[in-house]
């Protein structure tokens, strides 16, 4: 549906992104994340066709944004980081500009009463836009991408001050959208992502960094598994216990948790074989009751950070070159 | 192009720009004209050849935010990933600040008609002085909206093109006071005065109208060029 590729863009000497390439199927819902000032809203300003690219073409449903810009702009509805609002309009007033504006061919009337329906936004129709808060201007910049149903929805940030009753409401929405829409979505909240999105692509300083289902992202970037565990009983005696467990790769004590010789412990594990019984067991022998025991899957948050942090010291290699 | 006209017209009306325009606008053509009546005279001439000034000096208020306020909300984003060409939002733009112009100059249907009152107008005359005028005013627009595209803020939109106008209504005095004949040559080639002179009296000079057709189609060029600019930077 779309297709991005070998996307470079340049300020000067400065490169905003640097030969990236994806493509988002039909029907998916497509995350792009990735660090405040990493390309996100540069990469979806080229695909809508806002700013060009240095080189790099953008195919949308067949369309190439820069040899038919006119076919590819009527298949996209945007919402940019700042909702393009003029705020001397009424909701209502607005909303039909935008329909002429983007020669939507659909019965006017009928058109916007639905789209006002799918974001909840009847009750304001006739306020106006500079008296709406933040999260009903957000909430009206969405309806003004879905009008005339556009295939490829485009959204930046989309749940970025709202608060968090709003942000689940935005959040089922977007799922709602996926349905019927291709939607691309950027966010600098990894949770977010993990919410609503089928595939992520991490994006840091230009680059393209990870592309995978978001099921299987943190999967992908870990070899092994590891448990925490907060134990009762002295230090030495519980690290020794542990290490003749079978499965156990590695033990790290953690800090006392509290007075009666609590303390937290990490344990590396062999992704095969789950040592989480026989750590139960061999505590019961040492006499060292387990207070809590849990997975520790590496988060989403963690993998971000690990795929990200590599790019910034080849790139500042780079920078000494 | 619809669209945009219909909005930007419905803007000017909100606001209270189209009203402070029309009301300057009313308020010196009326003086002129109450000036030519209190000497006896039929002479609409002198109504529009004092006009001159105010309208360089008054329209930019109507260019002012119609480019530098979208680059401020951010809703040129809005604009420049919809279906339509650069070109297509200039001449909106352009088109809907034409709109409030026309009805600037619409004061000029009564005061003829009270002339016809007292005797013959000759139509002739009148006519090639109004669309003198629409083009002289269309001129100041057309250079109003490109320096509405150069900034993000409208009052420096509106100083600049204030100034643009002044100095142009200017620019005879000024090459008067230089006094180089070759200077005063080419000022008199480009200035909007010397040509303005010719349709206040009532030559319709054909070489004047395409001159300031010129200027209105090479500063809206300049604007989608200027727009454009900032997209491949």
């Amino acid at each position: 549906m779309v297709e991005v590729k070998n996307l470079v863009k340049k300020y000067g000497d400065h490169t905003a992104l640097d030969n990236v390439s994806f493509t988002a199927e039909a029907g998916e819902i497509l995350g792009f994340l990735g660090p405040n000032g990493a390309g996100k809203s540069t990469t979806m300003n080229i695909i809508t066709g806002y700013i060009s690219s240095t080189s790099g073409t953008v195919t949308v449903d067949g369309c190439e944004i820069l040899d038919d810009p006119t076919g590819a702009k009527s298949k996209i509805g945007y919402l940019p980081e700042i909702p393009p609002l003029y705020i001397d309009m009424t909701v209502r007033k607005y909303l039909e500009f935008m329909f002429n504006l983007k020669k939507v061919r659909l019965p006017k009337k009928e058109h916007i009463d639905e789209v006002c329906a799918v974001v909840k936004i009847k009750d304001v129709q006739n306020r106006l836009i500079k008296n709406l808060s933040k999260g009903y201007k957000q909430r009206v910049g969405l309806a003004q991408a879905l009008l005339g149903n556009p295939p490829v929805l485009i959204l930046d940030e989309p749940t970025v001050g709202l608060d968090p009753k709003q942000i689940i409401e935005m959040r089922n929405l977007i799922k709602g959208l996926g349905k019927k829409h291709t939607v691309i979505l950027s966010s600098h909240v990894l949770s977010e992502v993990q919410a609503t999105c089928d595939r992520v692509i991490i994006i840091n300083q230009g680059k393209l960094v990870a592309d995978s289902k978001t099921s299987s992202l943190s999967d992908t970037l870990s070899s092994s598994s590891s448990l925490l565990l907060r134990v009762i009983g002295s230090p030495s005696g519980v690290m020794s216990a542990l290490k003749a467990v079978e499965g156990v790769v590695r033990v790290e004590k953690g800090a006392q948790v509290s007075e009666d010789g609590c303390y937290e412990y990490v344990i590396t594990t062999d992704k095969d074989n789950d040592p989480s019984k026989g750590i139960f067991y061999a505590m019961a022998k040492n006499n060292s009751p387990i207070v809590l025991m849990r997975s520790n899957e590496l988060s989403l948050e963690e993998a971000f950070l690990r795929v990200t942090e590599p790019v910034a010291s080849v790139s500042r290699k780079g920078g000494k070159r | 192009m619809g669209a945009i006209i219909k909005r930007e017209v419905s803007a000017y009306f909100t606001s209270a720009i189209a009203y402070v325009v029309m009301a300057v606008f009313f308020l010196f053509s009326g003086m002129f004209f109450w000036n030519m009546l209190y000497y006896d005279s039929s002479n609409l001439i002198i109504v529009f050849s004092s006009m001159f000034m105010v309208t360089l000096c008054v329209l930019p208020m109507l260019t002012m935010k119609l480019l530098s306020d979208e680059k401020r909300q951010k809703t040129d984003q809005a604009l420049l990933t919809a279906p339509i060409s650069v070109w297509q939002i200039v001449l909106g733009k352009f088109i809907s600040a034409e709109i409030i112009y026309l009805c600037c100059m619409a004061i000029y249907i009564p005061m003829t008609l009270v002339v016809a009152c007292f005797t013959a107008p000759q139509w002739g005359i009148i006519l090639c002085n109004l669309i003198g005028m629409f083009l002289l005013g269309s001129s100041i627009i057309a250079i109003g909206v490109f320096i509405s595209s150069l900034t993000e803020s409208q009052v420096i939109a509106a100083v600049a093109g204030i100034a643009t106008g002044f100095f142009i209504s200017m620019l005879d005095n000024i090459s008067a006071a230089i006094g180089v004949d070759f200077v005063t040559a080419i000022i008199s080639w480009i200035s909007f005065m010397t040509r303005y002179q010719n349709f206040y009296s009532g030559i319709f000079n054909i070489a004047d109208a395409i001159y300031f057709l010129s200027v209105i189609g090479l500063f809206l060029f300049l604007t989608t060029r200027v727009i454009d600019r900032k997209r491949w930077s």
